[in-house]
This record gives C-alpha cells, structure tokens and sequence, in this order.
C-alpha cells in the first residue's frame, strides 16, 4: 500500500516540489446548455465505443461495416447493371434487423452502466436539470442510430450521383428521393431509440437491458403474423400496429408511399389507416419519453 | 453571509418517515463536521442542499442561493463526493475527472487541465492513466474527492469520505480535507458519523439526530470551555480524589480515571498541582492526558444553540 503516504506526501504543505499549490478557477463556466451537450457529444461517442477500450468498439463497428459493405455492393450492383435492387428507404427497412441488434447493444452502454457503476449521482449533483440527463441519452442514441441508416444511404446516393445517367436532371431526382429516406431513417431511429433506452433504462445489468431490448423487438413480430391472417380486413390492416419495426414501416408507407412500398409479398397493407400509425407511433415515442423522465425522477432522488 | 442557512427544514418521506424535522441552523464559511448516528438525516440534508430533494417544509439557502428554486446555480458552485461508490470501472480516472469538469460547465481544454490538477492534488499521479477499475479504495476515494474538486467550487458537500479506509488512510484524507478547507479556501461540509474523526478538523460541529438539531456550534468555543484533565493511577484513586477537593479541583470519577475540569484563570496551573499531589501520596501515576472527548459529551446532552 503505497498511496497513503502519497497521499501524505501530498497533503503536506508547500516546499515539497510537485506541489505547485492550489489556483482558485475565475474562468468562463458554460451553462446548462453546454452541459448537456457535452452529455449529447459524450453519449453519442460512447455508442460507437469512441473513448471507450477496443471491446466496446467491436459490435457497434461490425454493424456500422454491416450496413456500409451493404450499402457499397448495392452501389456496385446499380452501377453495373442499372438495377436499383433497393430504394434508399427499403434499405433502411432491408436494414432493421441490425438496427435492433444496434440498439440492444448501445441503448445498455448509454444508460445500464452507468446504473450500474452508480455514477448517477455525480451527474445529477451538477449544473443540469433532471431531465438533461435522459433527453440527452435519447438524443444521442436517436442520432447514433440515424447515422448508422443515414451513412450508408448518402454513401449509395453519391455512388448514384456519379454512374447515374442524365445529368443533373437525374442526380436532382435522386436527391429528392434521398431526403425523404433520411426522414424516414430518422423515424426509425427516433422510434426504435425511445423504447430501447427505457428497456435498459430499467436494469442496471447490461446482459438484461441486452436481451430485455431484443425480446421486446422480436417477440412483437409473431403477434403481426397472427394478426395479419386472421380473416378480417380491418384486423389484417391494423395488424401492423403491433411491433415496432412494422409500425414505423406502416407510417412509412403512408407518408412516403412510392418510396417505401414493395411490390408483391413483402409489402404490407395498411389501407387507410395511415394516420392512425402515425398516431400510434406518435403515441408511443411520446409514451417512452415520458417513461424515462419519470424513471430518472426516481433515480436522481434515491 | 452564511454558507448554509436553513429554517425549520423539514423532510418526511411519503408523509410518514421523517428524515428532518425542524432543521434550524445557520453556519459560516470553514469546514464544518455535520454529525449524527447512520440514518440521523445526514444524506437527505445534503441531498436537499442540492435540490436533488425538495423540502417538506421551512426554507434552506447555500452560498445564498435557493436550491429549491434554483438547484442548477447551486449545483454550478458546490461539489458532492457521495458516500457509495459512484465510479465507472472501465475509464481512466484522467479521463473521467476531465468529463465531469465539462458536466460542470469547463469548457473543455480547462477541464481536462483542471482534473489532472485536481487529481494531483489528491494525491493521484501517474496512475491517473490506469482504468478506475483497478484502483484500491483508497485510490478510488481520493477520485470521487477530484471529481467534486474539478470545477473550483465554493462548497465542498463530502459524504463519509473516510468510508472503507485504514486508519492510515483515514487521516490522510483527513488531513487532504482540512487543507482544502485551509489553503485552498473552499468551505467544506464532512458528514460523518464518527464525531471523534471530523472534531480534529472543523471549525464548526453541526450534530442532528432523528432529523432533529442537536446542537450546532464552533468548535473552538466548545473545546475552550470544556477541556478536562485525564488522571490516571493504578491505586489511590480515592485518596487523590479527596486531596484535590482539598485544593479546590472538582475531580470526577470515571472508572480508574480522574476527570478534572480545565477551567478558571490558569488552567496549566491544575497540571503543576495535580502532578504534585500524586507525588505527595506517593501514587503509581499511569497516564495524565488532555482529553479532547469533551466535544462528545456535549453533544450527549440534547441542548440546542445556534452558532
């Protein structure tokens, strides 16, 4: 045991030579605004494992490779052939599988462990109101997961841009088909980030908040299967309602219809009911926020 | 203007349990020792100093801010080191002092100049690149004591910082804590529920127990007036007792000891005479100390005064 007599050292007073006394801070001291920011920067560099040891890098790169090697062979293919096997928004769709395992595993790393460390305290003793804390967690997996969708689409945009054919008549058009599937990338993220971070936002195990996070996802989908071929139209179409990832899908189709929807068997029908999934992804979002402001209440006071 | 005011705080849990009731105390910029039994309110009373917790009842004003109004410039001026563990094992301590100096509104080249400082001063160097993880406990209290330190605050609310450390380690961060509250100039508030630990160090004693105000008071004053003179001898405790009420000390039996008051105009002058009144009776003198314990039996009685 070594450091109590540093710390004795330390402790002494002046004339030892690293102790250079302390200096009192009359500097500039940044706002609540700031602060959260920096939580944002923070949370959102911690999903991708930056500042963080190689282990923690490995999942969420693998999934970042994942969607951008899926992205470049669809470039290939297009440039190749002509073909355009998927529109910018079925990419995301193509994609949310990984999405999920994305969230499952980032959503633990923003709020299980620090749960878990009980490091909580000293972020609510600081210069923040209660609900910086989880908005910002949010914010940042939002825009984590967006990023990992929105990338690889502007990465197939500006392979478009260059082997199209038709100038920039052409690359305009593609532009106007990007930006709506940015859009809908960010419903995605904006849906699928909401109800993960309140998943792991209830354990402090990230092996719980992992599973917990891919159960909710995946045991939704069987209950869309069941519903959509049970005979009644109305059920069939509403059946979609019942799973996050065919939820966002149906808003999908309804606000960008041509973008989204697939000809034949994969395609999903909504009817008219359009509005209806977007009230209940509305619903939803607005429901998980309030989740976690209600969950961090809890949390900052004990 | 007082650090810490507060007025008849009181807190009680779902309407039932009372963590503080009628908290009247008013103290001055130093180190004060905020004392009491484990589960006295200790926690709450520095959780409402952060706004975390909302009061009951009654008014409490930090470095002359309201916390219930206005926690955020509160918490911008004080540093909380709680009392559990609270650090993320898988970061360096550099790296985690330098994010909660910018969770504190440093902007980010001076928070990470300022936690190496701060970690520096606590005694933490090189190892500072190590992960958290692999700390000993003592390393790990004196990063929970940076990270409080970090943004220069002008109150320090430190929770049990002894928790879990040796006695070696016990009186280094006691020692860090007093030269904090001495050389650096930054007011610090030690709960503790050892009294005998912070006593050495502060300069006012606050003690509730059950939420309720015991006493609160500067040290020096209690100290002054209450100092006693150990006498300890293997036989002929009654004797000694019976020759010094003869020469006018009012000596207390306490086992084998004598307890003589150090009161009146010289109080060295009780040392000369109790010394040769042993010699007198010929008596096998043991142990003659100053006892400084005195502060504890005041806080036995449940007196109430304001600083």
């Amino acid at each position: 045991m070594s450091e109590p007599t540093a710390l004795a050292s330390a402790a002494e007073p002046a004339g030892v030579i690293h102790d250079i006394g302390y200096h009192r801070y009359d500097g500039p001291r940044r706002g609540r605004g700031y602060v959260a920011g920096s939580l944002y920067v923070h949370s959102l560099r911690t999903a991708f494992g930056l500042g963080r040891s190689a282990k923690a890098k490995i999942f969420p790169w693998l999934i970042v490779g994942i969607t951008g090697l899926v992205a470049a062979v669809l470039v290939a293919i297009r440039a190749q052939t002509g073909l355009v096997p998927l529109t910018y928004a079925q990419f995301a769709e193509a994609m949310s599988w990984l999405v999920i395992f994305f969230v499952a595993v980032a959503a633990p790393e923003l709020v299980s462990r620090d749960l878990r460390s009980g490091v909580l305290p000293l972020y609510f003793s600081r210069p923040m109101s209660r609900p910086d804390y989880p908005l910002a967690k949010l914010a940042a997996l939002i825009t984590a997961v967006w990023l990992l969708l929105g990338g690889p689409q502007l990465l197939m945009f500006i392979g478009a841009a260059f082997t199209v054919n038709g100038g920039l008549r052409a690359v305009w058009d593609e532009l106007l088909d990007l930006l709506p599937s940015l859009l809908y990338a960010g419903l995605w993220a904006v849906v699928f980030a909401s109800v993960g971070l309140v998943i792991a936002s209830l354990t402090g195990k990230r092996a719980f908040a992992n599973g917990g996070i891919v159960a909710v996802f995946l045991m939704t989908t069987p209950v869309v299967g069941v519903l959509s071929v049970l005979p009644s139209r109305t059920v069939n179409e509403l059946a979609y309602l019942a799973a996050p990832s065919t939820l966002v899908t149906g808003v999908g189709s309804w606000l960008f219809h041509d973008l989204v929807a697939t000809e034949g068997e994969g395609s999903i029908r909504i009817g008219d009911f359009g509005p209806v999934y977007a009230a209940v992804a509305g619903a939803l979002v607005a429901t998980c926020v309030l989740l976690l402001l209600a969950r961090y209440r809890k949390v900052a006071q004990s | 203007m007082a650090l810490i005011a507060t007025q008849s705080l009181s807190k009680t849990y779902g309407g039932r349990v009372t963590a503080l009731a009628e908290l009247t105390v008013a103290v001055e910029p130093g180190i004060i020792g905020l004392v009491g039994a484990n589960g006295a309110g200790k926690s709450t009373f520095i959780k409402i100093l952060l706004g975390l917790l909302e009061p009951t009842a009654g008014a409490v004003r930090v470095l002359d801010l309201d916390p219930v109004t206005d926690p955020v410039a509160v918490r911008a001026r004080v540093g909380y080191m709680p009392e559990h563990d609270c650090l993320p094992p898988d970061l360096s301590a550099a790296e985690f002092v330098t994010h909660l100096g910018r969770m504190s509104g440093l902007p980010r080249t001076v928070a990470r100049e300022r936690a190496s400082e701060a970690l520096r001063h606590v005694g933490l160097y090189e190892e500072r690149y190590r992960q958290i993880g692999g700390y000993s406990t003592g390393m790990k209290q004196r990063v929970k004591l940076a990270q409080a330190l970090v943004h220069d605050p002008d109150l320090l609310l430190l929770d049990e910082p002894t928790n879990g450390l040796d006695p070696a380690g016990r009186d280094a961060m006691l020692t860090l804590v007093q030269r904090i509250g001495t050389e650096f100039g930054i007011s610090v508030l030690v709960c503790s529920h050892l009294l005998g630990e912070v006593e050495r160090i502060c300069d006012t004693l606050v003690a509730i127990d059950a939420g309720r105000l015991l006493r609160s008071a500067r040290v020096a004053t209690m100290t002054s007036a209450t100092d006693v003179l150990a006498v300890e001898v293997t036989e002929g405790v009654e004797a000694l007792a019976a020759r010094l009420a003869n020469l006018g000390l009012q000596a207390r039996r306490d086992g084998r000891q004598l307890l003589v008051p150090l009161s009146g105009p010289d109080p060295d002058a009780a040392y000369d005479l109790i010394l040769a009144a042993v010699a007198d009776l010929d008596l096998p003198l043991h142990r003659l100390e100053q006892r400084r314990h005195a502060v504890a039996e005041l806080f036995a009685d449940r007196e109430v005064a304001h600083v």
